[in-house]
C-alpha cells in the first residue's frame, strides 16, 4: 500500500515537474548512479525472490544482473525494487526503475499506450489453473460455477473473464492486490481455483500448507510471453536490454558457458569471436565495452544455465524447457545473429 | 481580519497604506498565483504524457472493461460493461460499507463510551480495555486479523452451516398440556413469592425458580410442541464463500409494502411531533415508541397480508441452491465485506467512544444533580438532560470520525473487497495505465464524499446548537 502510494506520488511528481528526466539517456544515468535499478517480483520462486539473507535470485533477477555485468563488469551493482503487479508499470513510467524484469506479459496495449517498450521474450508462458485434488476436477472446462482467486492488474484477470465467457460458464472472481494474498486466500479455502501463469502455479504451490493436495489442470488458456520492459523513446537503452537477452541465447546456441568462456575466447569460430568481442566492435555500438558478452557469461551464464539454475532441473520447480528451449531443439527461443 | 481593522481606522494618505486595498491586492495575487500553478501543472503534465507516449484523456471510461468484480450492486459484466461502469460499481461498494459502517460504529461507540462512564467497575474496565487495545493497533493489522478470523473457522461450501426457517404447525396434545401447566405454575409461584416471602433472599430465589419454569415452558412451546417446525433443508447457508440468505423477489402489487412503510415512517414522525407539542401544552404523555413501532412495522405487514389475500403473495423468496462448487441464487454477503465492516466498525467505535465520553464529561455535574432533584430517573437524566447537551461537544469530532471511516474503507485493497480504490485505482489504473486521470478522479470522489458528509453534519450541528433567546 505504502509502495503504491509512493509510486503514484513519484509518478505524478515526475510527470508534472520532471520532464527533463526523460531527456537524459538511461545508460548515462545508470553509469552516473553506479548501479542499475531493476523492478522485480516481490516473491515468485524461480523468477524473482529474496532469500533469508536478502540476496535476490531468479530468472528475471539474473537478467538484471546480466545487464549490470555488461555495463559495470559487476553483477552485484543492481538495486532490486520489489513491485506488485499493479504498481510495476507506473514505477517504470516515472523513472523509479531503469528496467522492469518482472514476468510481465507483452501485450499490444501495454506496448503502445503506456509509454513503454518490451524488448524481447525471456520466458514463454501461458495461464493455467490450480485446484484441490479432492474437488475431483480434471479439466478447466469443468469449473462452471467455481470461485476463482486471481491477482488484480494482470492479464490473468482479463483472460479469466474471456475463458469463462467463451466457454459459456459462470464463475465468481475474488481479486487481490498481491500474489501472496491471492494464494493465501486460495489456500484458506476462499476459492475453488487459483489462476496465474503456469510457471507461477508451480512456484506458488510450493508455498501451500500441503503442496500434494493441489493439482495443476492441463489446460493453458492464453499466450503469456513474458519479457523485460523499458521506457519508450530511449532506443539506445532498449538496444542494450534487448541484446543482453540475445547474447545469452546466442551463447547457449554456440555452446559458450560460464565454465568454458575463457577457453572460448581463443576460439576460431567467427560467430563466437563476434559474440565475445574478439572480432568487430559490436559492444561499443550499443554503448558498452566490446567484451560485454564475456562479462555477462562469466558472471551470470548463458540462457540455458540461467534457466536450469532458477526454474529447471537445478531448482525445486523442475520446469521442463518446453517452449523455452532453443529453436534448434524444438523450442521458441531464437536470437538474431551478432554481425 | 484585516478588513475589520480597516473599518475601525479610516484610510488616509497613499492607497498603498490602506489596509483594505492591501488585503484585496494580496488576495488577488494569491488567487492568480494558485491558478497559474494549477494551469502550469496541468499543461506540463499533458505535454509530458504526450512526449512519453502515454495515453491520456478520459475516453478510457467508455472502453469495455473485460474483467469481473465479485460484488456488484448494479448490473455489471466483463463483456458488456465499461471502465466507467467499473468505477460506479467500486463507488457504490465504498458507499455501502461506509454507510453501514457509520451507523454501526455510532451505535457501538455510544455504548462503549457510556460503558466507560458506568459505575459498574467490570463494565467500565472492559470498555477501557476495548478502547485502549483497538485504538492502539494499526487498522490494517486488524483488517487482516478479521479477514482470517472470519475465513478460517468457516467450512467449505459442501459442508455449509445451515440456517433453518420455521413454519407454523399445530401443537400436540401432550406438549400443550405440559406448556399450560408449566406456565400456570410459573405464574402462581411468582405471585406467591411476592406475597409470602419473608426475606429478600427468599424473594430472589422464588422469582428465579419461577423464571426458570416459565422459560422451560416457553422453550417446550416454541421448539418441542410442534407449533413451530423447521423447514426441510436450510433457507440460509454460511460457509467460507460468505453468508447466503433468501433473496426477496418482488411480484405484482409488491410496491404496496414499501409504500406502506413510507406512510408508516411519515406517520410515526408526525405522531412524535404532535405528541411532543401535546406534552408541552398539557403535560400529558403518549407511548410514542409503541405507536411508532406499530406504524413502521405494522402497516407494511398489513399491506403485505392484504395484497396476499387479494392478489396472491407479492413477495416470494429465492432460496440459495447447492451446486457443484458453490451456492447459487439468493443474497450473498461476501466474507471480505464482513471482515472490512467489522474491522472498520470496531476500530472507529473505539474513537467514537472517547468522543462520547468527553462530550458527557463536558456536561456539568450540576445538570445531573438538578435533573435528579426534579425526580428524573437515571435513564431519563441521560436521555433528556445529559446527552442533548453533550451532543454539542460530540458532533464536530464525530464528523471527523465519520470521514475517517469512509477514507479508511480504502484499506479494503488488502483483503480483496472491491471498493473504489481496489477496482478503480487497482485494476482499472493498471489495465489502462492512465494514472493521472484515475488518481485525479479518485481524489475528487473522496473529496466530494467527505464534503457532503461534513455539510450534513454541520447542518445537524447547527440544529443541535444552543438556541440563544
Amino acid at each position: 500500500m505504502k509502495r503504491a502510494i509512493a509510486t503514484i506520488a513519484v509518478g505524478l511528481a515526475a510527470s508534472l515537474f520532471a520532464g527533463a528526466a526523460f531527456a537524459q539517456s538511461t545508460l548515462n544515468n545508470v553509469k552516473q548512479k553506479g548501479f542499475l535499478t531493476c523492478g522485480s517480483n516481490p516473491g515468485l520462486a524461480g523468477f524473482g525472490v529474496p532469500d533469508a539473507q536478502g540476496n535476490w535470485t531468479g530468472l528475471d533477477v539474473d537478467f538484471c544482473r546480466a545487464i549490470a555485468a555488461a555495463i559495470f563488469n559487476d553483477p552485484t551493482k543492481v538495486r532490486f525494487i520489489p513491485l506488485s503487479a499493479k504498481d510495476r508499470f507506473t514505477a517504470l513510467q516515472s523513472g523509479e526503475i531503469d528496467v522492469l524484469a518482472r514476468n510481465s506479459t507483452w501485450t499490444m496495449s501495454r506496448d503502445t499506450q503506456l509509454g513503454l517498450d518490451f524488448t524481447g521474450i525471456n520466458y514463454y508462458d501461458g495461464q493455467g489453473f490450480m485446484v484441490r485434488k479432492k474437488l475431483g476436477v480434471s479439466s478447466a472446462k469443468e469449473l462452471n460455477g467455481a470461485t476463482v482467486c486471481t491477482q488484480q492488474g494482470t492479464t490473468t484477470e482479463l483472460n479469466l473473464a474471456d475463458f469463462f465467457r467463451s466457454n459459456n460458464m459462470k464463475y465468481e472472481v475474488v481479486a487481490f492486490a498481491t500474489a501472496d494474498e491471492t494464494f493465501k486466500a486460495y489456500d484458506a479455502g476462499r476459492c475453488d481455483a487459483f489462476t496465474t501463469d503456469a510457471s507461477g502455479l508451480y512456484a506458488e504451490r510450493l508455498k501451500a500448507a500441503n503442496p500434494d493436495e493441489h493439482i495443476v489442470l492441463p489446460e493453458i488458456i492464453s499466450k503469456e510471453p513474458l519479457g523485460p520492459v523499458v521506457r519508450h523513446g530511449d532506443n539506445q537503452w532498449a538496444d542494450i536490454v534487448r541484446w543482453v537477452h540475445f547474447a545469452m541465447l546466442n551463447a547457449e546456441e554456440l555452446g559458450v558457458s560460464k565454465a568454458n568462456v575463457d577457453q572460448q575466447l581463443k576460439s576460431e569460430n567467427p560467430e563466437i569471436k563476434r559474440l565475445l568481442g574478439t572480432e568487430g566492435k559490436f559492444g561499443e555500438a550499443i554503448g558498452v565495452t566490446n567484451d560485454w558478452a564475456v562479462r555477462i557469461i562469466k558472471h551470470v551464464g548463458n540462457y540455458g544455465e540461467v534457466f536450469e539454475r532458477n526454474v529447471g532441473a537445478g531448482s525445486p520447480l523442475k520446469i521442463q524447457r518446453g517452449q523455452n528451449a532453443l529453436w534448434t531443439k524444438g523450442g521458441l527461443q531464437y536470437a538474431p545473429p551478432i554481425r | 481580519m484585516p478588513t475589520e481593522a480597516g473599518a475601525q481606522a479610516p484610510a488616509r494618505g497613499s492607497l498603498a497604506y490602506d489596509p483594505r486595498v492591501r488585503a484585496a491586492v494580496y488576495q488577488i495575487v494569491l488567487v492568480l498565483l494558485v491558478t497559474f500553478l494549477i494551469y502550469e501543472a496541468a499543461t506540463n503534465a499533458i505535454a509530458n504524457l504526450r512526449a512519453a507516449k502515454i495515453a491520456s484523456g478520459f475516453g478510457f471510461l467508455e472502453v469495455t472493461s473485460g474483467f469481473d468484480i465479485s460484488q456488484t450492486l448494479v448490473p455489471y459484466s466483463a463483456a458488456a460493461s465499461t471502465y466507467g461502469d467499473a468505477f460506479l460499481v467500486g463507488l457504490l461498494n465504498t458507499l455501502l460499507v461506509a454507510a453501514i459502517g457509520i451507523v454501526l460504529a455510532t451505535v457501538l461507540g455510544f455504548i462503549v463510551g457510556l460503558a466507560r462512564l458506568s459505575r459498574n467497575w467490570v463494565v467500565a474496565k472492559l470498555a477501557t480495555v476495548y478502547v485502549e487495545v483497538i485504538r492502539n493497533l494499526p487498522l490494517l493489522l486488524q483488517l487482516l486479523f478479521w479477514y482470517n478470523a472470519v475465513l478460517a473457522p468457516l467450512p467449505a461450501p459442501r459442508e455449509s452451516l445451515r440456517i433453518y426457517g420455521v413454519t407454523l404447525g399445530a401443537p400436540g396434545m401432550f406438549a400443550s398440556l405440559v406448556v399450560l401447566v408449566g406456565l400456570a405454575a410459573a405464574y402462581l409461584l411468582w405471585r406467591a413469592t411476592e406475597r409470602l416471602a419473608r426475606s429478600p433472599l427468599e424473594r430472589t430465589l422464588g422469582k428465579i425458580a419461577a423464571t426458570i419454569i416459565g422459560v422451560l415452558a416457553g422453550f417446550v412451546l416454541l421448539f418441542r410442541s410442534g407449533l413451530l417446525e423447521a423447514t426441510e433443508g436450510g433457507i440460509g447457508f454460511l460457509n467460507n464463500r460468505g453468508l447466503f440468505l433468501p433473496k426477496p423477489l418482488f411480484g405484482e402489487g409488491a410496491w404496496l409494502v414499501p409504500a406502506a412503510l413510507a406512510v408508516g415512517l411519515v406517520g410515526a414522525v408526525a405522531f412524535r411531533v404532535w405528541a411532543k407539542r401535546r406534552q408541552e401544552a398539557t403535560g400529558e404523555q403518549y407511548p410514542v415508541g409503541l405507536v411508532a413501532f406499530g406504524l413502521i412495522a405494522g402497516l407494511p405487514a398489513l399491506a403485505w397480508v392484504a395484497t396476499a389475500l387479494v392478489a396472491g403473495n407479492p413477495i416470494s423468496f429465492e432460496i440459495p441452491q447447492q451446486q457443484r462448487f458453490n451456492l447459487r441464487g439468493g443474497l450473498q454477503v461476501l466474507p471480505e465485506f464482513v471482515a472490512l465492516l467489522v474491522g472498520l466498525v470496531t476500530y472507529t467505535a473505539g474513537f467514537i467512544a472517547e468522543v462520547v465520553r468527553a462530550g458527557i464529561l463536558a456536561v456539568s455535574r450540576g445538570q445531573t444533580e438538578a435533573a435528579a432533584s426534579l425526580g428524573l430517573r437515571p435513564g431519563q437524566i441521560l436521555r433528556l438532560v445529559v446527552v442533548p447537551q453533550a451532543m454539542r461537544v460530540i458532533i464536530p469530532p464525530l464528523t471527523s470520525q465519520y470521514l475517517n471511516l469512509t477514507k479508511n474503507s480504502s484499506l479494503a485493497v488488502a483483503i480483496g473487497y472491491p471498493d473504489l480504490v481496489q477496482v478503480f485505482m487497482g485494476t482499472v489504473l493498471n489495465q489502462t495505465g492512465q494514472a493521472v486521470e484515475v488518481v485525479a478522479i479518485t481524489m475528487a470522489v473522496y473529496l466530494t464524499i467527505s464534503l457532503i458528509t461534513s455539510a450534513f453534519m454541520n447542518y445537524y450541528n447547527s440544529r443541535m446548537a444552543i438556541v440563544e433567546r
